[in-house]
């Protein structure tokens, strides 16, 4: 045997150590689920976390609460942790869609505000189902260089001097539960939806284009499609601070949508632990500290983290109207002939919409 | 009894491919149409007939298949008239390089992705994007034009996605035209316009109507060019479809409107199917 053929061999052999030991070493990876740029896909964090873990972490994206459904359904086993707005956790839990998970050992839970770590649409006779993570509101956003008096009002987005310059989210829910806080209604059981189907269809002039994720808010922002637009008040201050836009969120004095995030675990995650130790991490004060003050985020379910924050931060200030805050309404589960009733009014509200 | 067997064994795998690939999916999708619900995980399903009874309960379904309907047919009316007097110079005109060079930049745009070409539509159409750019330095103070988000720049896109389409099938038909045909024709006094309408677009009318069914069926049911470039304007019924898949998750409803657009569409066939036979 010649001298080469002998490296060539050595060669080989190494190469198949080599796969065969990486395939070992990388083999804690944890697939979530969630919005696209909404915190657990920040980079530096990814980093921070693998370095206290070793765990990696690859991401998968929804556009709608009911497309986030529709992937667990039809991907059992194949996630680890999933966010899911709370309104929907009792729905997903009674799918079987998620487990309960034991918190012990997951050291920021403690820290949690007790009302939202307890809170009923995540905790299901003593088992949690959802780890309460972050909450805000849903309302609307103006330009600031074209609005030298920021709005007080939900009524500006119905505003006919606003004609053409209003950008709309495309979801049902979200589309009457926002008529609903005009009307002065309750969200998630509404009295009039016929008052509120006259008061989406006189949109129609007001809508520009309609938008499905922030970052297409963004986009079609800077491209000075909108002026005003729905939104959310955590992506608002991601718009303002990571992207520099002249963006100012508006808490109107009729009120908003509230929401609490929690993060769950699907059912057979293949996972478990490691899905707990990165959403102990995504409640920790040192990467809460970090999202807000360098990228922008929500307010944190925890309670320590928040007040660590810089004293002048969006997310201590913002909130301190207590009249304002009085009238934020909470999501919460909706009745399924509800829902599909409201679907139905959008759907058929977009028609009315056509020229 | 062997040449059946040989012709059975050979076109076997093809039709073993289709009903892989369309009739099996296609059935499954019926099945859903007529189910309560989707009977994934613990969901009680039964047979039902009400996905169906929606279209027809609530007029808004039937506005919107309109609009697809006349969106399809406007889309190929353009495609029609832009594409067959380039397939006709491309056939009987050009030779050469030359042809074989244009050959390669009608078949261009189809190496790209569908997405990525109207995604880049948005930004030459939006405000203060380069067309609006180019027109105000072209011929100052124009102002704002105002196409995204509206239907024209529907049609916009979709013509220029499905054009190749029509050029290839015309071209193919107009290729096979003889020459010597169109020469007896001059020799006998024809003009250009005769020769035009009563030979050459006869003669041609496979291809074009082969481009038109190719265009006609997939504008009805797009959804992602009136998505990105019809914004507000941008809801037809493929758009709601694909809301009942995604958004939505009433996979019954989405099947049962894409079965009743299917048998509108059949329907629309062979009414101008008459048409067609009578050229032949």
């Amino acid at each position: 045997m010649s001298f080469h053929v002998l490296l060539k061999l050595i060669c080989f052999q190494w190469l198949i150590v080599l796969i065969l030991g990486s395939s070992v070493i990388s083999a804690a990876e944890i697939r979530v689920l969630n919005w696209q740029g909404y915190g657990t896909d920040e980079a530096w964090a990814l980093e921070m976390f693998k370095e206290r873990t070793g765990i990696e972490v690859v991401h998968d994206y929804f556009n709608s609460e009911q497309e986030m459904l529709t992937k667990l359904r039809t991907n059992p086993g194949v996630y680890d942790v999933v966010l899911i707005n709370s309104a929907y956790t009792r729905q997903a839990a009674e799918e079987g869609l998620i487990e309960a998970i034991e918190t012990t050992g997951m050291a920021n839970v403690s820290d949690l505000s007790s009302s939202m770590r307890n809170d009923p649409k995540l905790v299901d006779d003593g088992k949690i189902y959802g780890v309460a993570w972050v909450w805000g509101v849903t309302s609307f956003a103006v330009d600031t260089g074209d609005f030298q008096q920021t709005p007080y009002s939900i009524e500006a987005l119905w505003d006919p001097k606003n004609a053409g310059r209003v950008g709309w989210r495309d979801d049902a829910v979200e589309a009457v539960q926002l008529a609903a806080v005009a009307l002065g209604q309750d969200i998630n059981n509404p009295s009039d939806l016929k008052a509120i189907r006259q008061k989406l269809r006189e949109l129609k002039p007001q809508i520009r284009t309609f938008w499905s994720s922030e970052d297409e808010w963004n986009q079609f922002f800077s491209a000075n499609e909108f002026d005003l637009a729905t939104y959310w008040s955590g992506s608002a201050s991601r718009s303002k601070n990571t992207f520099g836009l002249p963006v100012e969120f508006v808490l109107p004095q009729e009120g908003a949508i509230g929401w609490l995030d929690g993060l769950s675990i699907p059912t057979n995650a293949p996972n478990r632990n490691e899905a707990k130790a990165f959403i102990n991490f995504m409640i920790d004060p040192d990467f809460y500290v970090k999202w807000d003050t360098e990228v922008g985020a929500p307010t944190s379910a925890n309670a320590k983290a928040v007040s660590m924050l810089p004293a002048d931060a969006f997310n201590r200030t913002a909130f301190s109207d207590s009249q304002k805050v009085a009238k934020v309404q909470f999501m919460g589960p909706m009745e399924d002939a509800l829902r599909e009733e409201i679907l139905e009014l959008w759907q058929e509200t977009k028609a009315y919409f056509q020229n | 009894m062997n040449q059946r067997a040989a012709v059975l064994s050979l076109i076997s795998p093809a039709y073993l491919w289709l009903t892989l690939t369309i009739l099996l999916p296609l059935s499954a999708m019926l099945y859903y149409s007529f189910l309560s619900d989707v009977p994934i995980g613990s969901r009680e399903v039964s047979w039902t007939l009400e996905n169906y009874g929606t279209f027809f309960e609530k007029a808004f379904y039937s506005e919107l298949m309109l609009r697809s309907f006349k969106l399809g047919a406007e889309v190929t009316t353009f495609c029609l008239l832009l594409g067959f007097p380039c397939a006709l110079a491309l056939a009987k005109s050009i030779g050469g390089r030359t042809k074989e060079a244009l050959f390669l930049l009608i078949i261009l745009p189809f190496w790209s992705n569908a997405l990525v070409r109207i995604f880049s539509w948005t930004m030459v159409l939006r405000g203060n994007g380069i067309l609006e750019y180019y027109i105000n330095w072209l011929l100052p103070g124009t102002g704002p034009l105002g196409l995204m988000f509206t239907y024209p720049a529907i049609l916009l896109g979709l013509v220029h996605s499905y054009l190749p389409y029509m050029i290839l099938t015309c071209y193919i038909s107009i290729d096979a035209i003889d020459n010597q045909l169109l020469e007896a024709a001059r020799s006998l006094g024809a003009g250009k316009l005769t020769i035009f309408f009563r030979l050459i677009v006869p003669l041609a009318l496979p291809g074009i109507v082969a481009g038109s069914v190719l265009i006609f069926i997939p504008v009805i049911g797009s959804f992602m060019e009136p998505r990105l470039l019809g914004g507000r304007n941008g809801t037809f019924i493929g758009t709601i479809i694909e809301d009942q898949f995604t958004a939505v998750f009433n996979w019954p409803l989405g099947a049962a409107l894409s079965f009743i657009m299917m048998g509108l569409v059949l329907l629309v066939l062979l009414g101008f199917s008459p048409l067609v036979r009578r050229f032949k």
